[in-house]
């Protein structure tokens, strides 16, 4: 039997972008749940401070996120050098989403990635270890 | 401090062998509580499954039997990895730790700086360089293979997005704006027809943004010399800040701080320069 997903979830603590019930709702159904999971306080600022625990997140493995447009969430990642796998990410976004559909998903324990496919690999993007000095 | 020289700690909420699971309402209120504080929280139960260990600090919280977590200890990275026995702990006592470990460990103060800088969508993106071009506060830079990137992201003026307004391929998202594509929906053909998104301000506003500036505040100088009239000046100023706004989105106050015309030519100056030699040695090393 293969692995469950991974399971993470962003607070999106430093905005009102995601709407507060949403949010709220989703950590509890999480919190009641029984399983272990992961939950950032922000990704937006994790990625920022090119947080090493992303690479962490990123993991090997699947991985279910609670957070925002799956493309913001992919390259986010892959910002701070943490790439997503495409085949093993499955992106939620509590902004256009109730509730309850997400739990629903999280709670499935079905899988179904949905990382935005494009032109290049994540590991093209530039990486902090690969910056040329500002002139 | 750098952003990226700040340090993090991770919450683990232990409610697995040798500990007792918390109650709903506590768990609930300590797993928000910690989100809140800005910090990472690992819930670990016997199922599912979560990330490995880093060289993260961690500080281990849960009902241990009889009261007695497990002893901690410092690892050879420095790391830190600290019990404690949060047993009848009531919401503010569990809040007290909390804030009590972020002085310990130094990480940052939640709220201190609201995350918001751009984020390239590498799959959009073709290098143009408008954006390096564009931007005034240096946030763009390019790597060691003249490719785009975002450098200092502390430096980007909160709630702007106008850069991404410049960017022809709708590719330079702001994960907390409002609205779409901004924000990380999905880039219809209708996004990138619509002329807001198309090339730039500049076409909205019938010419070069930081000329147009310019000689709006030429203007206000000059009627300032002549009318000794500060307050005429400033309002012309305004009324030019207030279209910009309304063409770009742009915060006013972002408009109100930016700096001399003769900076802001300086500035607009070196970005272009910056972005030409970057355009001419990506050019240079793909052939």
């Amino acid at each position: 039997m293969a692995e469950p997903a991974r399971i993470l979830y962003c607070h999106c603590a430093h905005a009102q972008v995601v709407p507060r019930d949403v949010k709220e709702a989703v950590l509890r159904r999480l919190s009641d749940s029984g399983v272990s999971f992961e939950a950032a306080a922000d990704l937006c600022e994790m990625a920022a401070r090119n947080d090493p625990a992303l690479v962490r997140l990123a993991g090997e493995g699947c991985v279910q996120i609670a957070a925002c447009y799956p493309r913001a969430v992919k390259w986010l990642f892959a910002a701070a050098g943490a790439p997503l796998d495409p085949a093993r990410t499955q992106v939620l976004n509590m902004r256009t989403a109730p509730a309850e559909e997400i739990a629903a998903a999280l709670a499935s324990g079905t899988f179904t990635p949905n990382l935005p496919a494009g032109k290049p690999l994540p590991e093209d993007a530039p990486s902090p270890s690969k910056a040329a000095p500002a002139s | 401090m750098s952003l990226k020289d700040q340090s993090s700690l991770r919450i683990v909420v232990y409610e697995g062998a040798g500990a007792t699971p918390l109650g709903p309402e506590a768990r609930f209120e300590l797993l928000s509580a910690a989100l809140e504080r800005g910090f990472s929280v690992t819930r670990a139960t016997g199922r599912g499954s979560v990330s490995p260990s880093d060289r993260t600090s961690l500080l281990v919280v849960g009902a241990f039997d009889a009261g007695v977590p497990p002893a901690g200890g410092v690892g050879e990275d420095g790391s830190t990895v600290r019990f404690h026995d949060i047993a009848g702990m009531g919401g503010r006592a569990v809040a007290d730790l909390i804030d009590q470990a972020r002085s310990e460990s130094g990480a940052p103060v939640p709220g201190a700086w609201k995350p918001w800088f751009p984020v390239i969508d590498f799959d959009r993106c073709t290098n143009c360089m408008q954006c390096l071009s564009f931007c005034l506060f240096g946030v763009y830079g390019v790597d060691a293979g003249h490719k785009i990137q975002v450098q200092n992201n502390d430096n980007c003026k909160t709630n702007c997005p106008a850069c991404s307004r410049v960017c022809p391929e709708a590719a330079i998202m702001f994960p907390k704006y409002k609205a779409g594509p901004i924000n990380g929906d999905v880039v219809s053909d209708q996004d990138l027809q619509r002329e807001k998104m198309k090339v730039d301000i500049s076409g909205l506003l019938g010419g070069d943004v930081y000329s147009l500036l310019r000689e709006r505040s030429e203007r206000a100088k000059s009627r300032f010399s002549k009318e000794r009239d500060a307050d005429k000046a400033l309002t012309e100023r305004q009324k030019c800040l207030t279209k910009l706004a309304q063409a770009g989105d742009i915060p006013a106050e972002v408009l109100m701080s930016l700096p001399s015309p003769e900076e802001i030519a300086r500035r607009a100056e070196e970005a272009k320069a910056r972005a030409r030699d970057a355009l001419e040695a990506a050019g240079g090393s793909r052939t």
